[in-house]
């Protein structure tokens, strides 16, 4: 991997927000959507249940955050690829001294930026408008944030091998496939919840996430053990998107995919 | 003995039951401008993409400047450069912008300056600052040569580069590739339909036809060889014809 190389990647990338700022609100308007929305149940919920009240609602605020850095990280990868088909420079790029390597590593530091932009308006706005402050999770925050990106990095990697394996029509797979396992990741709910269903949960790096999440909110206490699994998990997932982006990238160079991308 | 910049030999692809490029082998000198021609489908870009990587042959081998392009593909890519009428830089960025990002991943030294440089050699300096997605058809055609003269490469591979440009617009880019060759040393392999540009730029032509090279040879011997008065009859009689002489197919030019 050379840094040079992943800077001008990423550089291309940086250009595209600074020359239209309309992005922005791709990249802001929808986490504040959300926030709004589970912010405001939050409130509501709160205000009509008195005494009653689960405490475990405030954890949605949490959630929204924690997902939507899951979300821009894989996004910034999969994003990052149909750019240049979009623009027509795939072939630009893959004719360009760049390695496999260079490439992925620009696609994780876009999804990082991606990520830190959106989490840190997420991040003071709960604090703002909720009184929800993120650090409740104490040193289990760094770790949490940093097993949620690779995993998106991950499912990023896996998105864009799907799209090049099936070409420009299988573009909606980029938004689709966070959303395919968000129902089992235990976001918004315990793995319990799952009943049947929960091994696929436990598959799953981010689940054990937003499970130390919830622990970490009502105790106070960090829960390594949830890390340290999700840390196992995703070292595992990224062998293997690595390996899967890669065979589809030797693939798409046989069956000559990326000259059919540029072409349509 | 110097080797050739660009060796080809035995190359192949093959999709499904298709043969696009069917053994094809042919080499280019330092310094000289290779005209690839042939109609459409004659896997003249599948050839190209070939060279840079992009498409894995079926069989066959590439060599760039003695070496095996698998081997060490990225290092050599480092030298080459390439500019297709199929691509285009990303048109949500300034010219400027889509020039630096090119540069620095082919690592141009006094970047600034070039970027300066290859815009005045395409006469679109004023251009520096504008949207490239807002340049026009020719405009744009450019502005990919600028990016592939950038890092003055040994060898330029150029497939179609005046498709869609004026008389007066290609008759400028046929200068300037010629001045990439004889001021800045690059070798060129050279795609196109339009037979005033192979006449003006190439030194030596291979024909190509359904994946197969009919002919190798100078303009001139292309000429004497097909017996017709220009290369442009020439270029029609073997897309009509589609005639294959045995017996120069996969003979190796350049040597």
């Amino acid at each position: 991997m050379n840094v040079v190389t992943v800077q001008a990647l990423v550089l291309r990338y940086l250009y595209l927000y600074t020359r239209t700022p309309i992005r922005l609100v791709e990249l802001l308007f929808w986490p504040l959507v959300h926030l709004l929305v589970w912010g405001y149940l939050t409130e509501f919920l709160k205000s009509h249940t008195g005494d009653a009240f689960p405490y475990e609602i405030t954890y949605l605020i949490g959630a929204v955050i924690l997902w939507d850095i899951l979300f821009r990280a894989q996004q910034g990868v999969a994003i990052f690829f149909l750019e240049d088909v979009w623009s027509r420079n795939l072939l630009n790029v893959f004719a360009a001294p760049v390695t496999n390597a260079d490439y992925l590593a620009a696609t994780y530091v876009v999804g990082f930026l991606r990520a830190a932009v959106t989490s840190t308006l997420l991040g003071v706005l709960s604090a703002l408008l909720y009184s929800f402050n993120i650090l409740q999770l104490n040193w289990g925050l760094l770790p949490s944030i940093f097993n949620l990106l690779v995993f998106g990095w991950g499912l990023g990697m896996i998105s864009t091998a799907l799209i090049v394996r099936w070409g420009p029509a299988a573009e909606t797979l980029a938004w689709a496939v966070p959303f395919f396992i968000q129902p089992f990741s235990a976001v918004f709910y315990p793995v319990d919840t799952l009943g049947k269903l929960a091994w696929i949960s436990k598959m799953l790096p981010c689940s054990y996430v937003f499970e130390g999440m919830r622990k970490t909110l009502k105790t106070g206490e960090v829960d390594w053990q949830s890390i340290g699994i999700a840390t196992g998990l995703n070292c595992v997932l990224l062998a293997l998107a690595g390996i899967l982006f890669i065979r589809v990238m030797n693939v798409a160079r046989e069956k000559a995919l990326l000259t059919k991308f540029a072409s349509q | 003995m110097e080797p050739p910049v660009l060796r080809v030999s035995k190359l192949t692809k093959t999709f499904g039951e298709v043969n696009s490029v069917d053994g094809v082998s042919f080499a280019i000198k330092k310094g000289e401008i290779l005209g690839l021609l042939g109609a459409n489908g004659a896997g003249k870009t599948t050839a190209i993409n070939m060279v840079l990587g992009i498409i894995t042959p079926t069989a066959g081998r590439v060599e760039v400047f003695g070496e095996d392009l698998h081997a060490s593909r990225v290092e050599l890519l480092r030298r080459m450069n390439f500019c297709s009428t199929y691509t285009q830089l990303p048109g949500n960025l300034r010219v400027w912008q889509n020039l630096n990002v090119f540069g620095k991943l082919y690592r141009v030294r006094h970047l600034k300056e070039r970027i300066d440089q290859v815009l005045e050699m395409l006469e679109i300096s004023h251009l520096k600052n504008r949207v490239s997605g807002e340049l026009s058809a020719g405009e744009s055609t450019r502005l990919n040569l600028c990016k592939a003269l950038l890092n003055k490469p040994n060898l330029l591979l150029l497939d179609e580069p005046t498709a869609s440009l004026d008389p007066d617009i290609a008759d400028k880019v046929r200068k300037v590739v010629r001045r990439s060759r004889d001021d800045e040393g690059s070798t060129i392999l050279y795609t196109s339909h339009n037979m005033r540009d192979v006449e003006e730029v190439c030194d030596r032509v291979v024909f190509m036809h359904k994946g197969r090279i009919l002919f190798v040879g100078t303009p001139g011997e292309t000429l004497q060889h097909f017996k017709e008065e220009s290369l442009e009859e020439v270029f029609i009689r073997v897309a009509r014809s589609g005639e294959i002489e045995s017996d120069k197919a996969g003979k190796e030019a350049g040597e």
